[in-house]
């Protein structure tokens, strides 16, 4: 059993859902990456989704290209955010780790030299936004072969043929993305999603996280009521952009963000 | 190597791929508009009405057929084969790029979205997109990085008074690339009502496929042209390559001429050796961007790399993967030309001819000027004249220190 899913199962048991925090690897700095996971899973993290930055993220609003602005300024490339998971682990072998990001940096390392390395430095998942399933064949195998699950994308326009068809290749957690449109968008319609996790967890046959649009308690209550787990994303990169200068005060600022959602969360347990 | 129409047929593949490239890299919340677009087009494409409507709109509205004209002191001046000029800067809006507007524009409407977007780099395929736009009807927004707002000043304000809104992209290098990050972030928020007019043979599946499909009405009538005007087939063609619409529109369907050889220019800009240019399959190697797999200007860490090109419709990290492909099986060849070169050819033309290019032609012209030497008198190129230069002039004023 992966550790995403023994994580899943775990809280599935406790009634208690998941809170998934991500961040950009590299922002403000590399050098604060591994220390900042650790806060989060302080703050009640129970997978991290961090994010592999990338010169031209197509499916990002503003606070997430600015944030890999940033970590690219800095020069952070794949094989350091393998270095900061591996640095990480090396006091944290129970939180899951799950790289996000876009194909062409795993492409340019090649599909097999990534997949050795982010096994050995003990990733857990790998999501790649610009890759559906059709074109998967060349790289989620070799995920496989290393027992790292491969999440994938379902959105508001996926029919219920793509989301079985989908649900096949993925494994850990499908990923929903709440709302037509880049992170960090607008306040989602929490009954429009409802309705469409409901549907989706009795097609999809594995645990389902919600993302896009979750910047609250109480948002990720409503989110939580009706899924498996909350991604959170822009609210802590932008709560990063702002405090970049400060590391103790980005600390409290993000841990500030994140124990009202755990708690507000783990009220949902009865 | 020889290519069949039988063999050419099966590329793309049905997953859109040219051998190991194209193919469709996006993010879910756009595959089912893409395999909606897909299975409409493959249906219109066999429809009579559809292709009627389309070829009429090129007749009529466009001013095709665009002449195929014999450019007899151009040819004298390079001193070797007869240099044959296709006039793509004569059809309405002063580009090529109209002919792809004008059909997917058509799609659009079959499919009932009633707002359009674009990217766009020199401003030909924004002013095009607006053109159709307005004809139509419809809302139009196009995205320009804000360099390119900058030094295509003339086609910002064309767009703007056929009533589209421009929007600059100031993310990234602000060139083409980040444009066409936005439009796809646009797309992605407003999937449901807009459909996106992506106008060059790059993308996901199935616009390289569409694009160039449009767009093979240029060598449709290349071909034609040059068998009845000078009683064959050419020896060479040359056009410029950014994406490459221009290209695989002239080249398409000469593909199975074996004695056709085929020239694609890019941009070299200060000179590949020093990185600072536009060339990917000159310079680069194969990775993902944009939807699909290509030729891409990377670093070693698989980042987009800045490009430059004095021309801002070639000032583009990636090419249409059908090139990739076409280079990989050898059928055409993919060379450069640097900034100077290309100026120098935009002067050379102008003077020797009347014909005032773009700066992307320019390449074209550029190169051909140096293989019509290399060959015989009674052989002959055709160079595609892809689009009229009046939109640069403030560019080259500018290098002369003119102020307007």
């Amino acid at each position: 059993m992966s550790r995403i899913e023994s994580v899943m199962r775990n809280l599935r048991g406790q009634g208690r859902k998941a809170l998934i925090p991500y961040i950009t690897a590299g922002d403000p700095g590399p050098d604060q990456t591994v220390s900042l996971m650790h806060t989060l899973v302080e703050a009640g993290a129970d997978i991290i989704e961090l994010g592999v930055p990338f010169s031209d993220p197509m499916a990002d609003g503003p606070v997430i290209q600015l944030a890999c602005e940033r970590a690219l300024k800095h020069g952070t490339s794949l094989r350091n955010v393998l270095d900061m998971v591996k640095a990480f682990r090396s006091t944290d072998d129970r939180t899951p780790v799950v790289l996000m990001g876009y194909l062409n940096p795993m492409e340019a390392m090649g599909y097999e030299a990534f997949a050795d390395a982010a096994s050995a430095a003990g990733v857990d998942g790998v999501l790649t936004v610009d890759l559906p399933p059709e074109e998967a064949e060349l790289v989620v195998p070799l995920f496989k072969a290393r027992g790292l699950d491969a999440i994938f994308l379902l959105a508001p326009t996926t029919t219920d043929d793509r989301i079985k068809a989908i649900s096949q290749h993925c494994s850990g957690y499908v990923y929903y993305v709440s709302l037509k449109g880049v992170t960090g968008s607008a306040a989602i319609n929490v009954d429009e999603v409802a309705r469409k996790v409901r549907h989706i967890s009795t097609l999809a046959g594995l645990p389902v996280g919600v993302g896009f649009g979750i910047r609250d308690a109480q948002t990720a209550a409503a989110v939580g009521k009706v899924s498996d787990g909350v991604i959170v994303g822009s609210v802590l990169v932008d709560t990063i952009s702002k405090h970049q200068a400060d590391a103790e005060g980005l600390k409290r600022a993000l841990t500030g963000l994140l124990r009202p959602m755990r708690e507000a969360l783990d009220g949902l347990a009865s | 190597m020889k290519l069949t129409e039988e063999y050419l047929s099966t590329f793309p593949d049905a997953r859109g791929h040219f051998g190991e490239y194209g193919g469709r890299f996006v993010s879910e919340t756009l595959m089912d508009s893409l395999l909606r677009l897909e299975q409409e087009y493959f249906r219109l494409k066999q429809d009579p009405e559809f292709q009627a409507t389309f070829d009429k709109d090129l007749a009529d509205y466009v001013g095709r057929p665009s002449p195929l004209y014999h450019a007899e002191r151009l040819s004298a001046y390079a001193g070797g084969a007869q240099i044959w000029l296709k006039r793509e800067d004569l059809n309405h809006t002063g580009s090529h790029k109209v002919n792809n507007t004008i059909g997917q524009v058509l799609l659009a409407n079959f499919l009932g979205k009633k707002r359009i977007i674009a990217e766009t780099g020199a401003g030909q395929h924004g002013v095009a997109t607006a053109t159709v736009c307005a004809r139509l009807g419809l809302e139009c927004h196009v995205f320009m990085g804000a360099e390119d707002v900058q030094r295509q000043a003339l086609n910002v304000f064309r767009m703007k008074l056929l009533g589209a809104q421009v929007h600059a992209v100031e993310s990234g290098t602000r060139t083409l690339k980040d444009a066409m990050n936005d439009a796809m972030r646009d797309w992605v928020t407003n999937v449901d009502d807009t459909f996106y007019i992506i106008g060059t043979v790059a993308g996901p599946h199935p616009y390289p496929l569409l694009v160039r499909d449009f767009q093979s009405v240029i060598g449709r009538e290349a071909r034609e042209q040059s068998l009845r005007q000078a009683g064959k087939l050419p020896d060479a063609l040359v056009a410029c390559v950014g994406g490459g619409s221009n290209a695989i529109g002239l080249f398409y369907p000469f593909l199975t001429d074996e004695s056709v050889a085929l020239y694609g220019v890019e941009a070299g800009g200060l000179g590949i050796e020093t990185g600072q240019h536009a060339a990917p399959l000159n310079a680069g190697r194969p990775g993902v961007l944009h939807g699909n797999r290509t030729y891409l200007m990377e670093d070693e860490n698989g980042q987009i790399a800045a490009t430059h090109s004095v021309s801002a419709g070639l000032d583009y990290p990636g090419v249409g993967p059908e090139h990739s492909w076409l280079k990989d099986i050898g059928r055409a060849h993919y060379v450069s030309v640097t900034d100077e070169e290309a100026l120098d050819a935009f002067r050379k033309l102008t003077r020797i001819e009347g014909i005032m290019p773009a700066l992307e032609t320019a390449h074209g012209v550029a190169y051909g000027l140096k293989l019509a030497a290399s060959m015989d008198k009674d052989q002959m190129i055709i160079i595609n004249v892809s689009g009229r230069g009046d939109k640069d002039i403030h560019t080259i004023a500018k290098i002369d220190g003119i102020e307007l």
